[in-house]
């Protein structure tokens, strides 16, 4: 079942809210979102129509059905766990977590790892002060309609100096085609502590499924001294849409790293940035995509510098095959202030057909004088000399090609921090790139 | 000794513009030959040609390795037939590593089914390295990209030891290279001499040949051969320059193609 969006407001938000028995706090922030939704406007990113896109869907709640341990997991979803079992690992299946496991060492130095709906009731002063803050309601229609649709979803909290060696594992799965599936990440590192998130999202809804839209959104706080490092990998089907904001607020000497992969088979709209708000903070994103079939994709990273002696450090890759449009745009904003920032970002689009369509838009907005800022894009083909050297040791040309594409994507590829994601990660570049 | 490599009537042309005028060359089995030349007279077009270089058109002419045209052949093949041309100028590959990039060129040789293990791969990599005196690093290194000047040389060595190709091409591999690493990468080049293997060394400068003692030396200028002699040869030039066969010959410019 779906609903127009147009029909979605106050009323519609209220009632799911209710209906979930949500506390009181929260049906009225969704009321609130609720109505936002029915006055705002889409976003509109650079040269993506995605007014164009069916998005006027919202699903219905279909949560999952609860396990006591990962071996009861539907098989399609068992496929995704890693086979080394983690110290922290949250499940959820199309509207609900199902699954939770923190390790008790993990619990005895106060890490706390729920669902966002448990810790709206569990944890309502912190979420109540972060929820919606890097990413708000207001921004536009989408972000209003996460806010009011929000579902399962994962809080992480990391107290202050607490420092979380193994990865925390984060699984956003559907497989019904109508559920709402509005996952919403929300990580809070507190000062000097230090932790990996790994956050995979895919879906096996079928490719015949029509109108199915992942309406997602990642929030990180890190404060003064911490450090997170967050992953993601996105294989969503053809059938599926995805929207996926991510926003991290940096706090002083605070640093971040986003290593994501956005693999999906179909429409993708996704937004990437950080908030250099504290002196000394420093961000560095790292994307890569492979667009096939018709798919048309809009990937942005943003970095914002408010502090003094900020640094970011953006790389956006993608490979474009057969009728695949994307449009990447990188934006690096200093504000008047933020003197000694160092903003630095590479789009470069590698082009297999020529029928894809890539473009790459570096955007620098500079309001201080005393800053470096520095970006370079490209849209090209394999490098015909590269080929060559390859070559000319004896590789064949389809050998060749392929580590060069390959090896175009490495540098991100490389650094995912989990040896069974990184190994599916491999296995959809495979089939992706044929 | 038979003639293990043959180039004859060589014709190349870069964008429309002639550079081999018409080449002849034949190498026996285990010998050093040097092409010798100012810059400008068509050395490094006939290393790229034979190659199968894409942005040069071979027009006329023939090059046997072992009786068989290379030039009917794709460049994959060429190597793998035994061609090798350490090159100028190596290609950045970001991504790629070294020694990613040398097994999958090894494999190659080797045909599926057959593939080296990765045990015994990485030690005759790391056996190599250690010659070269190259920092173990560098196997994991992407290929070429951040390599300094002599660093790119000696990997090129380093691809030819562990390829062990018949016909080997050194293409002014000796530029960048400080006296250390000259010896360094000239000891590599002596240590795969064979009755089996030849080398055709391209350059500038006597230097080299100071370090690997070639048989045959030659002068390459307007695009082809116009003197050859023995390693003496090769002294003269260096005490003497190329103003001197230019007159006995009537050269004025001895470059070629050049706008």
């Amino acid at each position: 079942m779906s609903t127009p969006t147009a029909s979605f407001g106050r009323e519609a938000a209220s009632g799911i809210a209710r209906s979930k028995n949500e506390p009181a706090w929260l049906v009225a922030w969704r009321e609130n979102a609720g109505e936002l939704a029915s006055k705002l406007e889409l976003p509109k990113p650079e040269k993506t129509p995605i007014q164009r896109w069916p998005l006027d869907v919202y699903g219905t709640d279909r949560p999952g059905a609860k396990v006591e341990s990962a071996s009861q997991l539907p098989e399609a979803l068992a496929k995704l766990l890693p086979a080394e079992a983690g110290g922290a690992l949250i499940v959820q299946h199309n509207s609900s977590v199902v699954f939770t496991h923190l390790s008790e060492d993990l619990k005895a130095k106060g890490v706390v790892l729920t669902s966002l709906e448990e810790a709206a009731r569990s944890h309502e002063a912190l979420l109540r002060q972060h929820l919606m803050t890097a990413y708000t309601p207001d921004e536009h229609k989408l972000a209003a309609l996460h806010a009011a649709l929000w579902n399962g979803g994962v809080f992480l909290y990391v107290p202050r100096g607490v420092e979380i060696e193994e990865p925390v594992q984060a699984l956003l799965f559907a497989d019904d085609a109508q559920a709402t599936f509005v996952p919403h990440v929300l990580v809070i590192a507190e000062a000097n502590s230090r932790v990996t998130v790994v956050e995979n999202a895919a879906t096996a809804i079928g490719e015949a499924a029509a109108g199915f839209v992942l309406n997602g959104a990642v929030e990180v706080f890190a404060k003064a001294g911490s450090q997170v490092r967050y992953a993601a990998v996105h294989s969503l089907e053809t059938s599926a849409i995805d929207i996926s904001y991510r926003r991290a607020i940096l706090d002083q000497d605070a640093r971040i790293e986003w290593i994501v992969g956005e693999l999906q088979d179909g429409n993708i709209l996704s937004d990437t940035r950080s908030i250099l708000k504290g002196n000394g903070s420093t961000s560095d994103a790292k994307i890569i995509t492979v667009g096939n079939g018709k798919q048309r994709m809009s990937l942005t990273t943003g970095a914002v510098h408010f502090g003094l002696s900020t640094e970011s450090d953006m790389i956006t890759r993608a490979v474009m095959k057969e009728e695949g449009t994307a449009v990447i745009n990188g934006v690096t904003k200093i504000e008047k202030g933020a003197t000694r920032a160092n903003g630095q970002q590479t789009e470069k689009v590698l082009m297999l057909s020529p029928k894809a369509r890539g473009d790459a838009n570096p955007i620098l907005l500079i309001d201080e004088d005393d800053v470096k800022a520095g970006h370079a894009a490209s849209v090209g083909q394999v490098n015909a000399e590269q080929v060559h050297y390859l070559m000319s040791r004896g590789i064949s040309k389809t050998q060749a090609e392929r580590l060069i594409i390959y090896g175009f994507l490495d540098p991100v590829v490389s650094e995912i921090p989990l040896e069974s994601v990184r190994e599916q990660l491999q296995r959809i570049l495979e089939r992706k790139l044929g | 000794m038979s003639n293990l490599f043959e180039i004859k009537g060589l014709k190349s042309e870069i964008e429309g513009k002639e550079i081999l005028k018409g080449f002849d060359l034949t190498i026996k089995a285990g010998e050093v030959h040097a092409i010798m030349g100012p810059n400008g007279t068509g050395k490094s077009t006939l290393a790229s040609s034979i190659m199968g270089h894409p942005k040069y058109e071979v027009t006329e002419g023939q090059v046997f390795l072992n009786g068989e045209d290379v030039l009917e052949m794709g460049v994959d093949e060429r190597a793998l037939a035994g061609l090798f041309l350490a090159m100028q100028y190596p290609s950045e590959i970001t991504g790629v590593t070294n020694a990613d990039f040398l097994r999958s060129a090894i494999n190659a040789r080797r045909g599926e089914g057959n593939e080296i293990s990765l045990i015994k791969f990485v030690r005759q990599m790391e056996g190599k390295m250690k010659e070269l005196e190259m920092n173990p690093e560098f196997m994991h290194r992407y290929l070429n990209e951040g390599f300094s000047g002599g660093e790119k040389k000696r990997n090129e060595i380093l691809q030819m030891m562990l390829l062990e190709p018949k016909l080997v091409i050194l293409d002014e591999i000796d530029s960048g290279l400080d006296i250390d690493a000259l010896k360094i990468v000239a000891a590599g080049v002596n240590a795969m001499r064979s009755e089996e293997r030849s080398f055709l060394i391209i350059t500038h400068y006597q230097r080299l040949l100071n370090y690997i003692k070639p048989d045959h030396v030659h002068v390459m200028m307007q695009g082809r051969i116009v003197r050859s002699g023995g390693p003496e040869l090769a002294e003269r030039l260096e005490a003497e320059g190329y103003e001197w066969i230019k007159e006995e010959l009537g050269i004025v410019d001895e470059t070629v193609g050049q706008a």
